[in-house]
């Protein structure tokens, strides 16, 4: 059976953890860290860091966060933003990342992901797609956190990522994202049905009934934020209602 | 008693380091054959690529050291990577001389499980320990259905069953989980990520 991971997906802005809708307008939550401990011991199955502006600057501001974070979660740690070389990701899984999500760098030069796997494993490499509805019922990429096209297919394009050794998709749909109305579980059904890598699915938990929807239509883990960052719900009622349905989650 | 672990460059070392701190053990990186022959007791980790790892280990000459520090039965663990570099070879990016501490070699998990399901691969994510009769330290504390995080593309093949002591099930799978020879043990997965169970298999080595 099918093992199903439920992992917080947190959005880092400079010190402050933050949520917006669509990738968009920012509201400061808290202390990442904080946080992150919080979501550990109730549960969680692993932890995303993603720094949303890192694009912009070029650089990947989470190490000190990471590091401290590290010191007291004792569960995998994927961090992206802005990692566009094979140093990036050594500081990134050296200050304590396990994984490291890359976007913007890879869709730029696909090679990345493979220079990556071949020093660290496919197993590190989490490719971030951010994806966005077509009119003409295909999705495109985006890049620096929803902000530019790409002009890639999103279902080329993951393709092509797996075959240069992406591990691990983290799928979060732009129009999902932030609305608390479900997942797009089209977009989901696609993917899972072209490739054999794990699928994060991000961007519109509301209730614990999306997370089986979602897991029904491919995915193998769920990233949830709102719902935790807002305090509707605890990681551990997630975690126990999900179970409950009957889907194949640890016992904590 | 004094605990070391190989520094050659691993993805998780830290990792490993904050757990042992957390389980509030002293330690000290090791790196050379000097520093191997004063440690009572070794940690292997690992992430990433067996050839990558086992050339690092080759580099820094440690090779024979790792060999006599097990024969003089002394307690290896190796974690992940670190466990799959105890067998004899790897295929993965080629065919590569492993430590061969633990008879076998390590392959890549096919994506299709015995039942015929299609499995993903990598591994990733929590699985549930199957403990066999082989008693071991590491697993005396564990309950059923304790379930500790994988992640990795390779498993053990060809081991000898005498010295499995814990399996988890993939899709009809069998990936070996713990093994033991004597006193050198691999854990496949990682006991530094896998929370509050993760962290008493490793304190169960480290205060064995």
């Amino acid at each position: 059976m099918k093992n199903v991971r439920l992992i917080p997906r947190l959005d880092v802005k400079g010190p402050n953890l933050i949520k917006g809708v669509h990738l968009e307008g920012l509201r400061v939550i808290g202390d990442p860290q904080e946080h992150a401990v919080k979501y550990y011991l109730d549960g969680a199955d692993e932890i995303i860091y993603m720094d949303v502006v890192a694009s912009l600057y070029g650089r990947n501001n989470l190490t000190n966060i990471v590091e401290h974070t590290a010191n007291n979660v004792f569960i995998p740690i994927t961090v992206g933003g802005g990692v566009r070389s094979v140093e990036d990701a050594r500081k990134l899984l050296r200050s304590g990342a396990d994984k490291v999500a890359i976007n913007t760098a890879a869709i730029e030069r696909p090679e990345l992901l493979s220079e990556i796997a071949d020093v660290f494993g496919t197993q590190c490499v989490v490719l971030s797609v951010e994806a966005k509805y077509k009119e003409d019922g295909t999705w495109e990429a985006y890049t620096d956190n929803g902000r530019e096209k790409s002009g890639r297919n999103v279902l080329e394009w993951v393709e092509l990522a797996a075959k240069h050794g992406a591990g691990e998709i983290l799928l979060t749909s732009i129009d999902h994202e932030g609305t608390s109305k479900g997942f797009e579980l089209n977009l989901v059904k696609a993917v899972s049905e072209i490739i054999n890598v794990p699928i994060i699915a991000s961007g519109g938990m509301g209730k614990v009934e999306d997370a089986i929807q979602v897991i029904d239509s491919g995915a193998d883990a769920v990233a949830m934020a709102d719902i935790l960052h807002y305090k509707k719900m605890t990681m551990k009622e997630i975690h126990d209602e999900v179970r409950n349905a009957g889907l194949h989650v640890r016992r904590i | 008693m004094k605990i070391g672990i190989l520094d050659y460059g691993a993805g998780n070392l830290k990792n490993v380091c904050r757990a042992i701190e957390h389980l509030e053990h002293s330690y000290c990186l090791v790196s050379d054959p000097e520093s191997i022959e004063v440690v009572d007791k070794l940690i292997v980790p690992g992430v990433g690529a067996f050839k990558v790892a086992m050339e690092q280990i080759e580099k820094l000459g440690v090779v024979e050291s790792l060999r006599s520090f097990a024969e003089k039965d002394k307690p290896v663990l190796g974690i992940c990577l670190g466990m799959q570099l105890l067998f004899e070879s790897s295929s993965e990016f080629g065919e590569t001389k492993g430590l061969g501490l633990l008879e076998g070699n390590v392959e890549l998990i096919p994506s299709e499980g015995e039942n015929g399901l299609k499995h993903k691969v990598p591994h990733i994510g929590w699985n549930e320990l199957v403990v066999g009769e082989l008693q071991s330290p590491l697993v005396k504390d564990l309950r059923i259905e304790d379930a500790v995080y994988f992640v990795h593309s390779y498993r053990a093949n060809n081991y000898k069953t005498e010295n499995l002591v814990a399996h988890c099930d993939y899709d009809g799978l069998i990936i070996p989980a713990i093994v033991q020879k004597n006193r050198v043990f691999g854990c496949q997965f990682h006991p530094e990520k896998s929370g509050p169970i993760g962290l008493n298999i490793l304190n169960s080595f480290l205060r064995m």
